[in-house]
């Protein structure tokens, strides 16, 4: 196969950047996009030019590194599919691809096609856990979880922080990834003593830090890798809903009490 | 150099409690006053900065990834082992040791293994505590599969995504900590360099890999948990960016390096399509609970699977072992296909395979069965074949997946230098020369909640501890180290990308030191390494400048750090005049092709000690001493 790359480039985060154009001939349809965009950045470097940065690690679709957005899609937009796993047959002999990194306000451009997205992590440090300290858990099977919560449960816990919702969304809101960690913890009974100010913390954190609003559109889930259903984010809505109701939780006083 | 591994004395299954009372504890005030560095952010490194954070210690951790999340512990599939006898088919703790220990072909020290099964119960409960989605049955309970080298269903697991998920609770708790400020967290940042001050570990140099900003950190002790050198093959089933860097500049400032030559090659693999190849696919092990392995009994039958009958199939595991059937052990089961496929009976158009077929099990359960229990792994296969494994059988060929060997550390995981701490699969303690399926896991977090918690209080609690500031010439003198090392990587302008050489040494080791192994093949390839070294720096090529972003000169680094890991490795292999687990020399083998242990003369640990550059490194041999178990012969018959 023999194909042309429109990619972007940009050096850092001030630069304006610009797309530039590259051939990429003799690929093979076995390959994964990965693996043609490796060849193109061999030949690149022996001429002396520097290669496209572009984030990847894993390269079986769990570690939500690689984050390219393919002639408009996140992930290249097949169903189920990280950009890792998707293979050059599904392109044809001849044709342009364009290649961009996420764009989002809160994922600035490091360099080309790679981004920081640590404020995902942030929001994740805003509650996206159980304060539970190691030690001292109580045995595994003390407390039974019906299965369709599990099951449920490990749907949204299947998310790879990926952030494919984001750039697919035009308000690029990060809804649906903190929607799936919410309701990974909301479903099962570990979560339910911090579930309300999870709710409240995460929500402000993802705010701040400047994602867009949901308007359901459902582009994040059509996206998706991991087929995170935008029904958590309706979870989400009534959780946050109903914390809201309630009140803030009372602030935790550090120390005090009788004794 | 000496080896003290400091295994409590006592009755094998009091050790650890004894170990925990005579440890002197750091009282909760003084904690504060600690620094701990940790590297790497997988399993073990994300379960002990959180521990270590929630303890009180001032931790920083590193990780050359864009969030601590994405560690490579996340591509683990099948599940996590744990000796809870939900079961009730007779699982106990003194079983999954013996499992551990006889799976590690008796490579593997008791007293480490013994701990590790004592906490294995400890880590699902803690797992279960933190929310980690578990596989549950009807009634609520957590359900259990089996795994290979096993004959009792004591592995927990999450879909196909076990690892994802203990990560993800890992990350959690790490995330909380980081919150509370007891963690600060550096992503993209690599460490470069190990600082050792009067024989003590005491801090690292860094790159910030966005900026190119050599840093140095000082710490009261530095936690290695980077992972293995799986990627010294060049494909492998680890990701990308997995490297031995961390290791290999500990190692050159004195850290003993253990057994190197123990690498996993696991079974069950997507075959490789092309040179074009970077990694390869790992498709779990818990399929070998339903899946039959099989090759055509005809040499180069070329017929579609579905066409070969019943009777002219060899499901090969099943006819030579019985007794554990396709959940036969890795390394036995890797050697089995290699077997069928070098006897021309392998299957695919590079004759490089044999078929791991579901049609009886979707038979007998139902497809809806076996999509609930590996769909992610169909749907994966899927993406990478373009075949339907429920229509047809996948096709599967061995890959190099886990290192055994690892830097050397005593029973509390410091390594022979005083306050260098290595969890995980960076260090060689539990595993000996084969891993059992689901035990990486395990290890990962026994060593990063349950073990390192403890032992690093007590190193405090009694070792008069030095407090170099970064301004230390030892710190000046390691960082000039990796500046000058980064100016020689970056004035690199010959002809050859790293990633050819890279291939070229992977090529190389998978051919001389992979599953087969030959004095002949070790001793040319320890001729040929130099010269590949020699040609890498002469004639590399690497864009660019440090001041920048630059994947290239990262990957540079991490390769030329190979080609000295590489020689290690073979001359680990060399050494070795027996088979034992993963580590296969021809010479050695039984009539019927089994491994042939030498246990009067190699019933040891071999820990390297680094003499310089250019020269042979010195082997000091840790003896193994079994008081619980009796030395045999690893039999799956």
């Amino acid at each position: 196969m023999n194909l042309t790359l429109k990619v972007w480039r940009q050096k850092d985060a001030k630069d304006p950047g610009r797309f530039e154009t590259y051939p990429a001939a003799n690929i093979l349809p076995d390959m994964s996009f990965l693996e043609m965009l490796d060849v193109v950045n061999e030949r690149l470097i022996e001429e002396g030019r520097e290669p496209i940065a572009c984030d990847s690690d894993c390269r079986e679709g769990i570690c939500g590194t690689c984050s390219l957005v393919i002639d408009g899609r996140p992930h290249g937009g097949h169903h189920g599919t990280t950009v890792c796993q998707l293979h050059m047959r599904h392109f044809q002999d001849g044709q342009t691809i364009t290649i961009e990194p996420w764009r989002a306000r809160a994922f600035p451009i490091l360099r080309d096609l790679v981004c920081d997205r640590t404020a995902l992590d942030r929001i994740i440090q805003a509650g996206g856990f159980v304060s539970v300290n190691t030690g001292g858990a109580p045995d595994g099977n003390a407390l039974p979880v019906s299965k369709t919560d599990a099951d449920l449960s490990m749907d949204a816990a299947a998310c790879i922080g990926c952030g494919a919702c984001v750039a697919a969304c035009k308000n690029a809101s990060a809804m649906l990834f903190v929607s799936a960690k919410v309701s990974h913890l909301g479903l099962l009974p570990q979560g339910q003593p911090e579930r309300e100010r999870r709710v409240l913390n995460m929500v402000k954190t993802m705010d701040e830090a400047g994602f867009g609003n949901c308007t359901v559109l459902g582009s994040c889930e059509a996206v998706c890798p991991k087929e995170v259903s935008l029904s958590f984010i309706a979870r989400m809505n009534r959780d946050y809903g109903w914390a809201i109701l309630r009140g803030n939780p009372r602030r935790q006083t550090g120390a005090g009490g009788a004794g | 150099m000496k080896l003290e591994s400091r295994i409590p004395s006592g009755p094998l299954a009091q050790k650890w409690d004894r170990h925990r009372f005579e440890s002197k504890l750091v009282n909760p005030a003084n904690k504060r006053k600690f620094d701990v560095i940790v590297v790497g952010s997988g399993l073990a490194g994300a379960s002990a900065a959180a521990s270590l954070g929630e303890l009180g210690y001032q931790v920083k951790c590193f990780c050359f990834q864009d969030s601590p999340r994405r560690a490579h512990s996340i591509a683990a599939q099948g599940g996590i082992n744990a000796a809870k006898n939900y079961q009730n088919d007779g699982d106990s703790v003194q079983r999954l040791f013996y499992d551990t220990i006889k799976g590690g072909d008796f490579r593997a020290r008791e007293a480490n293994v013994y701990r590790l099964a004592q906490v294995s119960a400890n880590i699902i409960d803690q797992c279960v505590a933190q929310g980690v989605p578990f596989a549950r049955e009807y009634g609520g309970l957590l359900a259990n599969r089996s795994f290979g080298g096993t004959q009792v269903s004591r592995t927990f697991y999450a879909r196909g995504q076990t690892g994802q998920q203990l990560l993800l609770g890992a990350y959690q708790a790490l995330a909380r900590q980081i919150a509370a400020g007891s963690v600060k967290m550096y992503p993209r940042t690599e460490m470069l360099e190990l600082v050792v001050v009067e024989g003590q570990a005491k801090g690292i140099v860094t790159r910030n890999l966005v900026t190119g900003e050599i840093l140095s950190h000082a710490a009261d002790a530095v936690v290695l948990a980077t992972g293995g050198y799986g990627n010294v093959f060049f494909l492998s089933t680890n990701a990308k960016g997995c490297n031995v860097t961390a290791l290999w500049r500990a190692y050159r400032r004195g850290a003993a390096f253990a057994n190197p030559c123990y690498t996993q090659i696991h079974p069950t693999c997507i075959p490789v399509s092309g040179d074009h190849q970077s990694k390869l696919t790992l498709m779990s092990e818990s399929l070998r609970n339903d899946g039959r392995v099989w090759v055509p009994k005809k040499k180069g039958d070329t017929r579609a699977p579905r066409d070969i009958p019943e009777e002219e199939r060899d499901y090969y595991l099943e006819r030579k072992y019985p007794s554990y059937g396709n959940l036969a052990p890795r390394d036995i089961s890797s050697r089995a296909a290699k077997e069928a496929c070098d006897a021309g009976r392998g299957v695919g158009s590079s004759g490089l395979g044999v078929y791991l077929d579901f049609a009886d099990s979707i038979q007998r359960l139902g497809e809806d069965k076996i999509r609930e229990r590996y769909g992610n792994l169909f749907d994966m296969y899927e993406k990478i074949t373009g075949e339907n494994a429920y229509r047809t059988p996948m096709r599967i060929y061995p890959a190099v997946h886990y290192a055994m060997g690892g830097l050397w550390v005593d029973y509390n995981l410091m390594s022979n230098l005083p306050g260098l701490f290595v969890l995980g699969e960076a260090n060689f303690s539990d595993h000996g020369a084969n891993r059992l399926g689901a035990s990486a896991l395990m290890q990962g977090l026994a060593d990063g909640y349950f073990v390192l918690p403890y032992t690093i209080g007590h190193y405090f609690a009694s070792t008069r501890q030095l407090k170099p500031a970064t301004s230390h010439p030892e710190f000046k003198k390691a960082e000039e180290e990796a500046r000058s090392r980064l100016a020689r990587l970056l004035s690199g302008k010959g002809k050859r990308t790293v990633l050819s050489l890279h291939r070229e040494l992977g090529k190389l080791l998978w051919e001389k030191c992979g599953m087969a192994r030959s004095e002949a093949g070790l001793k040319e390839a320890l001729r040929i390494i130099p010269g590949l070294r020699e040609e890498f720096w002469q004639n590399h090529l690497v864009p660019g400048n440090n001041e920048s972003f630059n994947q290239a000169l990262e990957y540079a680094g991490r390769v030329a750090d190979f080609m000295e890991f590489a020689e290690l490795l073979c001359a680990d292999a060399l050494h070795r005049n027996e088979s034992c687990g993963g580590h296969f020399r021809v010479e050695y083998q039984t009539e019927d092709g089994e491994a042939r242990r030498d246990d009067e003369n190699f019933s040891y640990v071999a820990a390297w000690e680094y003499q310089g550059e250019g020269r042979a490194p010195l082997l000091h041999k840790e003896p193994l001493t079994f008081e619980e178990l009796k030395l045999a012969t690893r039999s799956y018959k």
